[in-house]
């Protein structure tokens, strides 16, 4: 009892940071007032929230903290299943990446023996493309043109040669960089006129940030839980119509596999989303940095482009589109890297100019992730010596990847009160939690959010950090968290179990 | 000032890639490769990496490499620091959104040492991909676009180009102050306060962008400079934004680099409890030079807590800085020290002072170059001049662009035009940077007197 107390006392503190963002001034403020203070800044600042890192993983950077000072308590680690990152968990890289990438910190290495062939004809490669060949150049805002022309060879492959063009390609500091700037480049407007954006409930929270922070209009449009969080067309409709009583909607976001649900769409799907988008006028954007996270029978990943140009040039002569890639997923897992790509399709010359303008602020994307990047795209062939083990590395990652997605989706729905769907893709379950409704009433005491006090609960009494669904966008009424599948198999079993017990515990607490 | 000219952006850049191309396939030109001396890129200029900080983050990167004997101990003892401050051990996985916490606190004992002994503190520091990250994610802040009269940020003339277009974007209004060119590019406080005034009825100016050491002009501000410019901010109650990347490039004769941050803090109260500053630095300059790695860092001094937190959540949606760039900070932040086996190879390369070429030019004038790393002379063209080159060029482009045009097209050395930066009206300069090796600098000052003494002729 005295625990729970303790942890009760915990949450109400918790409460109190998350809600009060006002604080009294610090020492030394003279009468005069600041400058900057939350009057006088930039008000679209204050709706940014972004939960991936938000305040439940505060409370677990604090709380490990506690562990390292010795603070005694029920765990002896806090599990970080919060955020998609591989190698946090454990993953290891791929040996030939590395490789690469240290050739091209140190080509002093390119005389060392111990370092295959192909690594070393890559890093050359590179190297040549680097002014004064060193990755510690700028490249051009846009990214250095031979890789560009590697991702256009890339994306031609994977999609049964449908040509690309390198100057439709911009390098950029992992996708998230490149989906905030073309973000910049559609929204405007004022009042009535402003830029309305498409974005899937539940989303990344990346997304609605982003939209915060440039003060365009987001409109939500749900996903169908009970059908394996499909995309349907009439709700798309709906969500589109209404917006336009109080918008201009000119973009729909699609992230394909999903996050956080993890839903791979159907061909016809895609097909049918290309044609609203024509129908409506509105720009596609279509993230797609999980396309190699596909691990569900019956499930294929369909770029957004293949299917475009698929349906003829009456569609892929006309529809404006952007699609997103990034070294930080996949089987690759290199999000330190912050490496990332995005091709448009039909932008007006115009546009592009300015695009060129907006990227030059960053001035380039980072050189390594740059590396990286063309290394993905240009992975070991079968006549080269590093392709076996390249090939066996990736195989691993992707199986064991799968297997976890299966383990998750069949423990999770064991349990009474959480439903799981089937992870097709990407690296998360969302699964809906039903909660007590004198546990809606307790959180509602505490100022949080319901499955905020649910996750907060989890983390102080397990020492696992997960996202609350609020934190991405859910239907009214329902509760949902977000896990990685990342964690290693033994781990993540473990895990599984515990948020089993927690949630037993927890309904039984608050019946 | 920059309106009219957009269209040509970066139309030179484009020519000097085709040129570059061109010279790869081997066509025939009167030089064998551009001097591209565009931008402050070191390691483009020619400059060679640091040893160590390339040892350590091959090892970093490939973890074998820390038990090969043929690195440095220092550089492999210093690789499983770093990597032991990763999560998981490895430089793919995100760090903490203000950067890894043992490097933030290895650039607050930097900053600390730095400015005497003044504390800095881990929590006011942010590393972000390159400077310019952090500087357009304080400016966001600053910048409300819903206001009315719009925001309004004080700008130096001449002033770095790319914070100018990050102001501009984010919808605020840029109220330029003349450094005076006759004076060696100083800053005085009455042009300071004939911009503030200009602003009346325009805009509301809310911060005050400082660069010191400049850029593109190559001033070092001195103390007094830097205590009126403080103590201006706090009269007009302005939030000062200090741009300093370049204070590892200071070699002026009786030249000093005192920051900011430490400025403040000696002026005592009202002052340093008062004044809102955010101060930037990377490891694009200085004797580092790696821009290509993305990492700077701002450090946010007496800015209101509340408002804090919601920085914290901008930089937190951009996830973080990337990891090898972080460590490189760490590496200059916490460089080798005496008797470490890398602690020899560790040194500071100073930029060869052109002035003395320069302005041995008829033509050409430039004040001694005091710090940065850039010269930033101007071109004396008579009227008649003027506007023989405006009939000449192609796109009746000013003179300025036409002779760094003409420059790259028959001298292959890529320069950029005074008009990128700002300038006084009826004026012209030309910006290269002065930090290649010696042997490519004399080559550059050669190949510029050569093309300056003949275009002179051509358009006197």
């Amino acid at each position: 009892m005295k625990s729970m107390y303790k942890i009760t006392l915990q949450l109400q503190r918790c409460a109190r940071d998350i809600t009060n963002m006002s604080q009294q001034a610090v020492n030394g403020i003279s009468h005069r007032g600041r400058v900057l203070t939350l009057d006088s800044m930039n008000p679209n600042v204050k709706r940014v929230e972004y939960a991936v890192r938000g305040p439940i993983v505060q409370r677990a950077v604090q709380i490990e903290k506690e562990l390292k000072e010795g603070v005694k308590k029920p765990f002896t680690e806090v599990i970080k299943a919060n955020i998609g990152d591989a190698h946090a968990m454990g993953q290891k890289p791929i040996t030939f990446f590395r490789q690469v990438l240290a050739l091209c910190s140190y080509p002093a290495l390119l005389e060392d023996s111990k370092f295959p062939e192909d690594a070393k004809k890559r890093a050359q490669r590179i190297l040549e493309a680097c002014g004064g060949h060193s990755i510690g150049a700028y490249s051009t805002s846009q990214g250095i043109e031979c890789i560009r022309q590697d991702v256009a060879r890339y994306i031609e492959k994977r999609d049964g040669g449908i040509p690309s063009n390198p100057d439709n390609i911009y390098l950029s500091t992992g996708a998230s960089d490149a989906i905030v700037t073309i973000l910049k480049l559609l929204v405007c407007g004022e009042g009535r006129d402003r830029t309305g954006v498409m974005i899937s409930i539940p989303q990344y929270p990346l997304y609605s940030a982003a939209l915060a922070d440039l003060g365009a209009v987001q409109i939500n449009y749900y996903l169908d839980e009970d059908n394996c969080w499909s995309l349907n067309i009439t709700e798309l409709r709906r969500a589109l119509n209404a917006a336009r009583e109080h918008c201009n909607p000119r973009v729909l976001c699609i992230i394909n596999p999903g996050n956080p649900t993890g839903q791979v769409q159907s061909r016809q799907c895609i097909e049918d989303v290309i044609r609203f988008a024509k129908e409506e006028h509105l720009f596609l954007m279509a993230d797609e940095v999980y396309q190699d996270n596909v691990y569900a029978e019956g499930c294929q990943f369909h770029s957004f482009k293949k299917v475009l140009f698929e349906m003829g040039p009456e569609y892929s002569n006309t529809v404006e589109m952007a699609s997103f890639h990034s070294t930080s997923k996949c089987y690759m897992g290199e999000c330190g890297f912050r490496g990332g790509y995005m091709e448009v399709i039909n932008l007006d010359p115009e546009v592009k100019a300015q695009l060129i303008k907006l990227v030059s602020v960053r001035l380039c994307p980072p050189v390594p992730g740059q590396a990286l990047l063309d290394l993905v795209v240009n992975p070991p062939q079968p006549d080269e010596p590093s392709y076996a083990t390249f090939m066996k590395e990736r195989t691993a990652v992707l199986s064991t990847l799968a297997e976890k997605a299966r383990l998750t989706e069949q423990i999770f729905n064991t349990v009474p009160g959480i439903t799981c769907n089937p992870v097709q893709g990407a690296m998360y379950t969302f699964p809906g939690i039903t909660l007590p409704q004198k546990a809606i009433d307790k959180a509602k005491e505490l100022g949080l959010v319901p499955d905020m006090f649910y996750c907060m609960r989890l983390l102080e009494e397990d020492g696992i950090c997960l996202v609350p669904g609020s934190g991405f966008g859910q239907r009214e009424g329902t509760y949902h968290f977000r896990m990685t599948i990342l964690p290693p198999t033994d781990k993540l079993k473990v895990v599984l179990q515990k948020i089993r017990e927690f949630h037993l515990r927890f309904t039984q607490e608050f019946s | 000032m920059w309106n009219m000219k957009q269209l040509a952006y970066g139309a030179l850049a484009r020519r000097a890639n085709q040129i570059k191309d061109e010279l790869r396939q081997g066509v025939r030109k009167p030089y064998k490769e551009v001097i591209d001396v565009f931008q402050g890129d070191l390691h483009g200029a020619g400059m060679k990496p640091l040893t160590f900080v390339r040892q350590v983050l091959a090892a970093c990167v490939y973890p074998p490499l820390i038990n090969s004997n043929n690195l440095p101990l220092d550089v492999r003892q210093r690789a499983q620091k770093e990597l032991g401050r990763c999560v998981g051990g490895s430089v793919g996985s995100y760090s903490a959104a203000a950067g890894i916490p043992e490097i933030v606190h290895s650039i607050s004992e930097f900053i600390k040492r730095r400015d005497g002994g003044i504390p800095s503190h881990p929590e006011n520091i942010y590393i972000s991909p390159g400077s310019q990250w952090s500087i357009s994610n304080i400016l966001n802040v600053l910048v409300n676009r819903e206001a009315s009269p719009r925001t309004g940020v004080l700008i130096p003339v001449p002033c770095y180009n790319i914070t100018v277009l990050s102001i501009t974007q984010l919808g605020a209004v840029t109220v330029p102050y003349y450094l005076s060119e006759e004076q060696a590019w100083a800053l005085q406080v009455e042009e300071l306060q004939r911009a503030l005034e200009s602003a009346k009825g325009v805009c509301s100016p809310v911060a005050l962008y400082v660069i010191n050491p400049g850029n593109p002009a190559g001033y070092v501000q001195s103390q007094k400079s830097v205590q009126e410019v403080i103590r201006f901010a706090w009269e007009k109650r302005l939030f000062l934004l200090v741009d300093e990347l370049y204070q590892d490039c200071v070699y002026g004769e009786n030249c000093e680099f005192v920051s900011y941050k430490r400025t403040l803090s000696e002026m005592g109260p009202p002052f340093s409890g008062t004044v809102e500053l955010a101060s930037f630095h990377s490891v694009s300059k200085g004797f580092l030079g790696e821009c290509g790695l993305r990492a700077g860092y701002v450090e946010l001094v007496n800015l209101d807590p509340a408002v804090m937190k919601h920085i914290h959540t901008i930089f937190s949606k951009d996830s973080c800085a990337p990891v090898l760039g972080q460590i490189a900070l760490d590496l200059m932040t916490d460089p080798p020290k005496p008797g470490d086996p890398s602690y020899p190879l560790y040194k500071q390369v100073g930029p060869e002072n052109c002035t003395l070429v320069i302005n041995s030019l008829p033509g050409f004038s430039c004040p001694p170059l005091e710090g940065g790393l850039f010269a930033f002379p101007r071109l004396n063209l008579t009227p008649k001049a003027v506007q023989k080159a405006k009939v000449t060029a192609e796109m009746q482009e000013d003179p300025d662009t036409f002779y760094c045009t003409r420059l790259l097209e028959e001298g292959g050395v890529f320069t950029s035009p005074g008009w990128e930066y700002g300038q006084k009206e009826g004026t012209y300069h030309i910006r290269f940077c002065i930090a290649a090796p010696q042997d490519i600098m004399e080559e550059l000052l050669r190949r510029l007197s050569s093309f300056h003494m003949t275009f002179m002729k051509d358009f006197s």
